[in-house]
């Protein structure tokens, strides 16, 4: 048992299709907020395999598309401090900014180093001592608490020069800010699988009790996911609004405690700006004044150039579910892979990409 | 958004940036029908009434890092790419130039350690190195060492074999395993360290190539895919012969160790690189007679039928996945990066 | 969001850093989230670091109510 192929087992999938098809009876939209559920329903086809009353709507799930055009020219004028190296993740390479992306102002000989683990960023620190190391800490609550065991990490160490400039946001307050917006109809949710590994179920409870919403928190995996539709469905059918959990094999309600802890240790909640979707209250962290000695922030009074959008770009109404791809005036014309404006094209889980790269359906 | 002004290293990581780079700035200013070709050599008769044998010439510059990675190192590579260049527009490779660009204060024992290496892959491949350069740069300037390499061979009468010449019907045949040569250089990347049964692919096709030959001469197009993968190669192909290329993910073979290492750091193994694979179209009633050549042959032991050419959607490259759902498959646009998402 | 694979655990250090295998391919990560994973446990590794054990029964359970559901939908033709 390895817990990957299993979940990719073609009867299984089919079956699950045969059996959504068969409860499927008035239209539906369900919604995933979490950029891995876009990228793996377009890398297996699973558009292709659901019937045509249930459609899959994708959320501001992405925590790369999700982070502003202000935060990235911010991340980029830390980058352009002398001396410093700005370590990030691969996905935030490519995302432009108002005037570039990281990956531009790589080449305009900024120190900028893609890595995987925030603990790579740590030894980065460690082994350039007479320069600052600012890690630019992007994602949800996945991601947070390792970023968190990284900054207590540093402060083991006794590092003086290692700095966090964080854009991390929570997926829950961005749920309740789509259900208010009331521009889409959501009939269910499928919730993120890996965020739900540190949070649990917990925090999705309102949504089911106030909105009236069913959830699903779902593993990545297609069966994973055809899985989690079909239990949405069943809901659906009898008017049920529970939070359940398809993804039993990771997900545990109580989430893991130790990960928040440590989270929460470093960071607390702040409001954050999310593009498409404004300031929400609350949706995001920032390092607890404990911690002020890693904020980078604090440490560099830096001014970046005003913000710009992209004329055309309509990102945050693709983040919302309010439009399609093919809806957007730029997509595939002005705006393709090769030369992205926003966000959703560039990113791997964005959804623009992923109707690009691999079909819609 | 900001026009590119400057090269990134997106440009050259043989995706569709590397592409558009080709098409806007080298091809116009030197423009001719050769050149215009833009297979993996260029084809021309040594007469200018277009008689007589028709050479095939290629170059490549090589810039690995690291230099040593399992089961090879730059000089395998820049002797095997160029090889395979030729063998793929059906050239039985003959002769190499080498020209080395060589970083100050490199160890002396390296630049050994390469030229033997590149004396075994000539003579594996019975090629002969018979011209080169060397210069040195200032420290920083080169990585260590920079390699390029230039080929020529002779291109058999009547063998016309160019991405432009996949037909509606050909059967699509893989010689092998993808990912593998990617991963292996890049699990001795710095930060991405991780221990890994996988061992670079490099090789010399031109035997294979020649095999296959002997076995049909209904072979319409060969192609390595190197940077960018077999998802770029198939692409570039559907483009240049305006044909669809249907294959099938589970027909593809993939080593669990490429597998483990895409899922970690989330890379689509389409896109990574090979250096001793190719994929070929073949008329379909020759297709089990090459498959069998290549199986009996070294480097085609795991040859597999992928796909097949078709009319619709011209010019795209269509997947059926492990699940029964359809995909398209891209080009690789820009330098394929670790993910977190 | 996000990016996590299930994988072996093949050896635990001092220090909470340990080693974890998938498919043959070995990386190093951090167990500071999940100090208590035992050698021979699945985990879900995401950016470096283990965060939560594999539920061995309950996969089991999810694949064991998926092969009744493809059976039953394959006789309901």
């Amino acid at each position: 048992m390895r817990y990957v192929q299993e979940f990719r087992d073609r009867a299984a999938a089919q079956g699950l299709a045969l059996a959504i098809g068969r409860i499927a009876s008035r239209p539906v939209n369900l919604m995933e907020v979490c950029g891995t559920h876009t990228v793996s329903i377009f890398r297996h086809g699973i558009r292709g395999l659901l019937p045509p009353p249930v459609a899959m709507l994708s959320g501001p799930g992405c925590p790369v598309c999700v982070t502003t055009n202000a935060d990235i020219d911010k991340a980029i004028a830390l980058a352009q401090q002398p001396g410093v190296i700005l370590a990030t993740f691969g996905d935030m390479m490519k995302v432009p900014g108002s005037y570039q992306s990281l990956q531009q102002a790589k080449a305009d000989r900024c120190d900028v180093r893609v890595v995987y683990s925030p603990r790579d960023a740590v030894r980065l620190a460690a082994a350039n001592g007479q320069r600052p190391l600012i890690f630019f800490a992007v994602g949800f609550e996945t991601t947070a608490p390792t970023i968190a065991a990284s900054v207590l990490e540093a402060e083991r160490l006794g590092l003086a020069n290692f700095y966090v400039f964080s854009v991390h946001k929570l997926v829950p307050p961005a749920m309740r800010a789509l259900l208010d917006s009331g521009e889409v109809r959501i009939d269910g949710f499928i919730c993120p699988g890996h965020v739900s590994v540190v949070i649990g179920s917990q925090p999705y409870e309102f949504i089911a009790r106030e909105y009236g919403v069913p959830c699903v928190i779902s593993g990545f995996e297609p069966v994973d996911i055809l899985q989690g539709v079909e239990m949405l469905l069943r809901q659906i059918a009898v008017g049920r609004a529970e939070v359940e959990i398809q993804y039993s094999r990771g997900v545990r309600p109580e989430g893991n405690p130790l990960a928040r802890k440590a989270m929460y240790r470093v960071f607390q909640e702040a409001d954050a700006g999310w593009r498409g979707l404004g300031v929400i209250p609350g949706s995001g962290l920032k390092l607890r004044p404990e911690y002020a000695r890693f904020d980078a922030e604090a440490a560099f009074a830096v001014r970046p150039p005003p913000t710009k959008e992209h004329k055309g770009c309509i990102c945050g109404e693709i983040l919302r579910g309010v439009k399609t791809p093919p809806e957007c005036p730029i997509f595939g014309s002005g705006c393709t892979p090769e030369s992205p404006v926003g966000p959703c094209m560039v990113s791997s889980e964005g959804t623009c990409a992923g109707w690009y790269q691999y079909g819609s359906r | 958004m900001a026009k590119t002004t400057k090269i990134l290293l997106a440009h050259g990581s043989g995706g569709r940036l590397s592409h558009e780079l080709v098409a806007k700035e080298f091809l116009p200013p030197w423009a001719n029908p050769i050149l215009k070709q833009l297979d993996d050599s260029a084809v021309f008769s040594l007469s200018r009434d277009g008689s007589g044998p028709r050479l095939a010439f290629t170059t490549d510059s090589y810039v690995v890092k690291p230099l040593f990675f399992k089961g090879g190192d730059i000089g395998r590579l820049a002797v095997c790419g160029t090889v395979n260049d030729l063998a793929m527009v059906g050239a039985e490779p003959l002769y190499l130039s080498a020209s080395f660009v060589i970083e100050e204060g490199l160890p002396l024992s390296t630049i050994r350690a390469v030229v033997r290496s590149m004396r075994e892959a000539a003579a594996e491949a019975g090629v002969r190195i018979v011209t080169g350069d060397t210069k040195v740069v200032e420290g920083g300037a080169a990585d260590g060492l920079f390699v390029n390499t230039a080929g020529v061979g002779i291109v058999p009468p009547g063998v016309e074999i160019g991405g432009g010449r996949a037909q509606v019907g050909d059967a699509v045949i893989l010689s092998g395993s993808i990912g593998d040569h990617g991963i292996a250089v890049l699990s001795q990347r710095e930060g991405l360290e991780f221990e890994s049964p996988v061992v670079s692919d490099v090789a010399p096709l031109n035997r294979l190539v020649a095999a296959m030959l002997a076995a049909s001469p209904q072979i319409h197009v060969l192609r390595d895919p190197t940077r960018g993968g077999l998802a770029t190669s198939l692409n570039e192909i559907a483009a240049q012969s305006g044909v669809a290329v249907h294959v099938e993910e589970g027909q593809i073979p993939l080593k669990e160790g490429v597998w483990a290492a895409c899922e970690m750091l989330g890379f689509d193994p389409l896109c990574v690189a090979n250096e001793g694979k190719l994929v070929a179209m073949v008329a379909p009633q020759d297709a089990q007679a090459v498959l069998a050549a290549m199986r009996a042959t070294r480097y085609g032991e795991e040859a597999a039928i992928i796909g097949e050419v078709m009319a619709e959607p011209a010019g795209k490259v269509l997947m059926k996945t492990n699940i029964g759902g359809t995909r398209i498959v891209h080009m690789l646009v820009g330098e394929m990066l670790p993910r977190i998402c | 969001m996000c990016l996590a694979v299930p994988a072996r655990v093949i050896e635990m250090r001092d220090d909470l850093l340990g080693l974890v295998e998938l498919g043959g391919v070995v990386r190093e990560v951090s167990f500071m989230l999940l100090p208590d994973a035992r050698v021979g446990d699945y985990v879900l590794l995401h950016a470096g670091y283990a965060l939560q054990k594999m539920d061995t029964a309950e996969a089991e359970e999810t694949l064991r109510l998926l092969v009744e559901m493809v059976e039953a939908a394959g006789t309901e033709g």
